[in-house]
């Protein structure tokens, strides 16, 4: 067996129940169950919230506003202008156009191979762990050789040999999802260990309830946050994996994505000759996808590890003790009356106090 | 000692998994790749005898006149007299002169790169996880901008910017193709030039992820009890951030070099392609618009070797700077 995760892998029920009993001491209300699987909002997650839903509202909607991907005029490779707001490819074809039928594609293929990777590494993760024995050792071993066997030229090979006219979509899904659940199902295996052995799992166990039951219902909603993570970071990769495959020609016959953008566009020399309006989109929509995705994992880490958390809480703190220590600077420069600086000072106090617990 | 055999013993098994796989994809899937190849390799001017049709269809299926498990054992046996047929593409090469041709390329360029993305990922982790709240910590939402960029558009943007538009290093290829290839300085020179720009878009696309695991660690690391006591010893924070957290917190990183290598892999043989880079994955993708099925075996089989044999030192290295994981086997 390799040795990928980390050694001390935060055991979520733990951590959860740690942040309970401090809220409590706090005195605070404490969260009730559902909440605390929701991430709390920061800047940051509204950032990752807004970019994938403007793309995806883009690649749902945008292929219903504007025209027709494929229609061929005869001003070649025109710069962005008003009639054409991110120009024209070599043939003449609208770029938007084509940008929003492509997200359209990508998005598509992301969810499809989501689903299927985060259902395998399911499978393979918890059923296995859960089961245990000879079951277990079988997944661990065949998840640790497929995380050692580098995906993408797999992919390659495998796409090479099926014939154009069979490399539909789903068989491209299926080919990116086979070859990349690996990672997640080690790090579902260590978590369902974990919570295997917790009392009312046990207590399931003995009344006699049938495994599936035990699993969906008692060990699953433990893994949610890391699930929903996974699935996160499945899309991303799918989505990248999709477009590199398509990048190189050997993405679905059937399908128009960013990938497939990217391929004509690297193809029709839109490097040579400079336009960048062609190739510079599809990539950035990509990239902003993914980034907001990532922005959103953020948060649901900060849910897996409690740790993360109070760290952002503790760092907010400091930078207002910081900002209360530089006020109280300027006020004694300035030197005010007496009165106010001890109350500054005060402030500082307290605020230190707060930041240090 | 236990733990080290366990580590070669799962290599044994990816490396036999990694065979049955590269055996079996051809015989599973559809079409008929020894007659596509059989036929590329007659406009080429080759000769087809019987025996080069059954060299192929061991290779790649379709021979039924043989029970499966006999084909099993005789691809086993050519794959260990390091024979993997004739190369169409580039006829009338061996398929294992045209890998040992491209394979130094790729190794230099992807291991520099990686080598260099761990480092600076690592170091800047360290010091982004070390102090919370700096500056530098709002480089963090920046790297997952880097991190989901395509590694082959962001090479396309570096070509763009930095080779086209300012003109500072070559467009495409491996070297100055004026210069014969060997070990003297003027190539060697030209040589770094060209994998300038490969390696930091190699760079730039992975070093996120290591910045990134190294922070949350270190995280992690810094509420331990032992960084508490030597906080507490009144050592010097170099000297606690030194010997004390980063030590404990690089371990995940060096433990998640496999899966990094793997990506990187995948990232370089897309991003060859766009510099044409005369490494393995530009012949990669070139055997496979080629329907060069036996070279793009076996660089398949190649790539793999080379990834499980640097997770395998890794794997080894790791069981020496962490008792804990031979203790623990």
């Amino acid at each position: 067996m390799t040795n990928l995760s980390p050694a001390n892998e935060p055991s979520i029920v733990a951590e959860a129940e740690a942040e309970q009993v401090a809220r409590d001491r706090a005195g605070r209300k404490p969260l009730s169950g559902w909440r605390m699987l929701l991430p709390t909002m920061t800047p940051w997650l509204a950032v990752g919230l807004v970019l994938v839903g403007a793309i995806t509202l883009f690649g749902i909607f945008g292929p219903y506003l504007v025209g027709d991907p494929r229609q061929i005029r005869d001003i070649g490779l025109t710069p962005p202008s008003g009639d054409f707001l991110l120009g024209t490819t070599q043939t003449g074809q609208d770029v938007l156009a084509q940008l929003a039928y492509a997200t359209r594609g990508s998005l598509q293929i992301g969810i499809l191979v989501g689903v299927l990777a985060t259902a395998l590494s399911a499978f393979f993760g918890i059923y296995g762990a859960y089961r245990g024995g000879f079951a277990d050792e079988a997944f661990s071993l065949l998840s640790n050789v497929f995380l050692v066997i580098p995906g993408l030229p797999l992919v390659i090979v495998i796409s090479g040999f099926v014939p154009r006219e069979s490399r539909g979509l789903w068989t491209i899904a299926v080919v990116l999802a086979v070859t990349s659940w690996a990672a997640s199902a080690r790090v579902l295996r260590a978590q369902t260990l974990s919570v295997r052995n917790r009392d009312y799992v046990a207590a399931s166990k003995v009344s006699g309830e049938k495994p599936w039951r035990v699993i969906v219902v008692e060990i699953l909603p433990n893994l949610l946050p890391v699930i929903a993570s996974q699935f996160v970071f499945a899309v991303i990769a799918a989505i990248l994996g999709e477009a590199g495959l398509s990048f190189i020609g050997l993405g679905a016959s059937n399908s128009a994505t960013l990938g497939t953008m990217l391929f004509y566009a690297q193809n029709g020399f839109a490097l040579s000759l400079g336009a960048w309006w062609w190739f510079v989109p599809p990539g950035l929509v990509i990239a902003l996808f993914g980034m907001g995705l990532s922005l959103i994992n953020f948060s649901i880490d900060e849910i897996i590890n409690p740790k993360l958390k109070n760290l952002r809480q503790h760092r907010r703190r400091a930078r207002k003790a910081a900002r209360l220590e530089r006020e109280l600077a300027r006020a004694s420069r300035r030197s005010r009356p007496r009165a106010q600086e001890t109350d500054a000072a005060r402030d500082v106090e307290a605020a230190k106090e707060v930041s240090a617990r | 000692m236990n733990y080290f055999l366990r580590k070669m013993g799962f290599y044994v098994v990816a490396l036999w998994a990694a065979l049955t796989l590269n055996f079996a994809i051809p015989r599973l899937l559809p079409g008929n790749p020894v007659d596509i190849l059989l036929a590329k390799l007659q406009q080429r001017g080759g000769t087809v005898t019987p025996e080069t049709r059954e060299a192929y269809a061991l290779l790649l299926g379709g021979d039924d006149s043989q029970p499966l498990w006999n084909q099993y054992v005789d691809y086993l046996r050519n794959l260990l007299h390091g024979d993997l047929g004739v190369s169409v593409s580039y006829y009338p090469a061996q398929v294992t002169d045209v890998i040992a041709q491209s394979l130094p390329w790729t190794v230099i360029l992807v291991g520099m790169a990686t080598v260099m993305a761990a480092v600076l990922g690592v170091t800047l982790g360290a010091f982004v996880g070390w102090k919370p709240g700096t500056w530098l910590d709002s480089l963090i939402p920046a790297t997952t901008l880097l991190a989901a960029v395509p590694y082959f558009w962001l090479a396309l943007i570096l070509a763009y910017f930095l080779a086209r538009v300012l003109g500072w290093f070559p467009l495409q290829g491996g070297y100055d193709v004026v210069l014969d290839p060997g070990w003297n300085a003027e190539f060697i020179l030209s040589a770094i030039h060209y994998g300038a720009l490969p390696a930091l878009t190699i760079v730039l696309a992975s070093v996120g992820g290591w910045l990134l695991g190294m922070r949350n660690m270190m995280v992690s690391t810094l509420s331990e009890d032992y960084v508490l006591t030597a906080e507490a010893k009144g050592l010097s924070p170099r000297k606690v951030l030194r010997s004390y957290a980063s030590r404990n917190a690089v371990l995940p990183s060096i433990a998640g070099f496999a899966i990094s290598l793997g990506f990187v892999v995948s990232g370089s043989v897309i991003t060859e392609q766009v510099f044409s880079y005369p490494g393995i994955g530009g012949r990669l993708l070139g055997a496979v618009t080629n329907n060069d099925y036996a070279l793009m075996q076996g660089l398949f089989l190649v790539i793999t070797l080379a990834v499980l044999g640097a997770n395998l030192v890794v794997d080894l290295l790791y069981g020496l700077i962490d008792p804990r994981t031979r203790a623990r086997s």
